[in-house]
């Protein structure tokens, strides 16, 4: 594309058929204690 | 559902149910104007009139490529995740706080912990206590493998010995429960020495090491019982720990407050001290206290963060290494949509275990009237308040239902709503706009690095 460079191709609803496995991290168990950012965990998939 | 803005230059729409994260031209820019999900094919009219400063040939152009997104499910993506609720329900409990010492040897003004005791007395967690809370982990996490502890206080190298008993009691039982123990330890690091340095680098997957940046901001709410800041002892402790510990995961984990509104110089100054791993988090606090974050002083934070986010830019392209916690997004392998509808998962599929055995929802909820969800001894957990916990989500908070980042907070900080919101799916609204503004930092940084590559 000329105008858009998208810069993922994952798409978050492919995650969802398969995904509850439970088996990452909890958010909180990183570093944040105080903050919830859920997002920044990794898929251990 | 999209998010649209412009930082540092770049021009970003965020796909918000697809996840999708796009860089557009500012022509482009403006045509996401006309844009919906049941955009005809062709440009309309009043499109050209807007953008009457480009050829026709290029408005179509860029159209165009707007229209592929959309047929293409990378632009107005239809919210059709009611579909999954289902999978959103009580589940083993996989991960655990361990409050292993209620004291501290330190006296932070801003301490949610009440300065080491939770409000509850001084108390240090007795080894039997940390293998029953073992046992109940590994009775109670179903076919979940990997399970955390987290060894947290108040100041757990106050009982280190236990710390040590646990994490041997724990790994004794792994083969036979086919499980896999990762154990983090938070610290101050008033007590470090060799040898504390040496286990925690070989049995801690992840360290917290406990600083908030420059010697006067750290120095001024990290002081020990005597009123002395601890920066000059803790630093070169620090720094021997992460040496040593060969590229395992860390972090430097501090606090700012109203006092520093200025907290990009304390990353930057935690940077120059050689750490690469870095988190400064906003301070949670009664809003009546001094140095707590009010609405008032979002804007600042906000301006702060984006120049955080460009010096981070400038050091990654130095071809140098930094990570902030809070910008950490991974746009291709992140957590898939069921974790993010899940929320943290607090009093679900992670509770916090006091040095008496009682559990609580996490660490935050310790002390709260209200939030026992059960005893050790009991063995096991107040299945009411386990299913509210789990329907803690956003589905079920009312503000984020149609907000643009609640596939990435995930709801927030149950903890925070319910001391100063008033409950669990209630808003606590500073730290809904930080989390809007860092994600929007943590998306440009992204871009900015990929207009490098």
């Amino acid at each position: 594309m000329k105008h858009i460079k998208t810069l993922n191709k994952v798409n978050l609803k492919q995650t969802a058929a398969k995904g509850g496995c439970s088996e990452c991290q909890t958010s909180c168990q990183s570093a944040c204690k105080t903050s919830c950012t859920v997002a920044n965990q990794k898929c251990e998939k | 559902m999209i998010h649209k803005f412009s930082l540092n230059h770049y021009n970003i729409v965020l796909d918000v149910c697809s996840g999708a994260v796009h860089v557009l031209d500012d022509l482009s820019f403006r045509l996401v104007d006309f844009t919906s999900a049941q955009m005809p094919a062709r440009c309309p009219e009043e499109a050209y009139a807007a953008l009457s400063d480009y050829s026709r040939d290029e408005v179509s152009e860029a159209y165009g490529e707007l229209y592929t997104l959309v047929q293409d499910g990378l632009l107005h993506t239809e919210d059709d995740y009611d579909q999954f609720i289902g999978k959103i329900a009580p589940a083993p409990v996989k991960a655990m706080c361990l409050h292993i010492a209620h004291d501290c040897n330190l006296r932070c003004d801003y301490c949610f912990a009440a300065k080491g005791d939770f409000g509850h007395g001084r108390k240090l967690m007795p080894l039997e206590v940390g293998k029953k809370a073992i046992d109940f982990l590994l009775n109670n996490s179903g076919n979940r493998r990997n399970l955390e502890v987290d060894f947290f206080g108040g100041e757990p190298l106050m009982n280190f010995d236990v710390v040590k008993q646990i994490v041997e009691y724990a790994r004794s039982k792994e083969a036979e429960y086919q499980k896999k123990f990762r154990f983090t330890v938070t610290t101050n690091g008033l007590l470090l020495d060799d040898d504390i340095m040496d286990y925690i680098n070989r049995e801690m997957d992840n360290v917290v090491l406990s600083i908030d940046g420059r010697k006067e901001i750290n120095d001024s709410l990290r002081v020990t019982p005597n009123g002395k800041g601890c920066y000059d002892i803790i630093v070169p402790k620090f720094q021997e720990l992460v040496r040593r510990r060969n590229g395992q995961q860390y972090y430097v984990r501090g606090t700012f407050t109203r006092k520093n509104l200025d907290f990009s110089k304390d990353v930057l100054h935690l940077y120059e001290l050689g750490f690469d791993q870095i988190s400064i988090e906003p301070v949670v606090s009664d809003p009546n206290v001094p140095y707590s974050l009010k609405l008032e002083d979002v804007p600042a934070v906000a301006q702060e963060y984006e120049r955080l986010a460009k010096e981070i830019i400038k050091i990654r392209k130095s071809g140098k290494s930094i990570n902030f916690f809070h910008f950490m997004l991974d746009l291709d392998q992140g957590p898939c949509a069921i974790k993010r509808l899940r929320g943290c998962s607090c009093g679900n599929e992670y509770v916090a275990v006091t040095p008496e055995g009682d559990i609580y929802p996490c660490h935050q909820f310790v002390g709260i009237d209200g939030f026992k969800m059960g005893t050790l001894d009991e063995g096991v957990i107040d299945p009411a308040m386990k299913q509210a916990f789990s329907k803690a989500n956003v589905f079920n908070k009312p503000h984020c239902r149609n907000c643009w980042a609640r596939f990435y907070c995930s709801g927030g900080c149950n903890a925070n709503s319910q001391q100063y919101a008033g409950g669990i799916l209630q808003q606590h609204e500073v730290s809904c706009e930080l989390e809007r503004k860092r994600l929007e930092c943590a998306i440009m940084l992204k871009a900015a690095l990929a207009d490098q590559e």
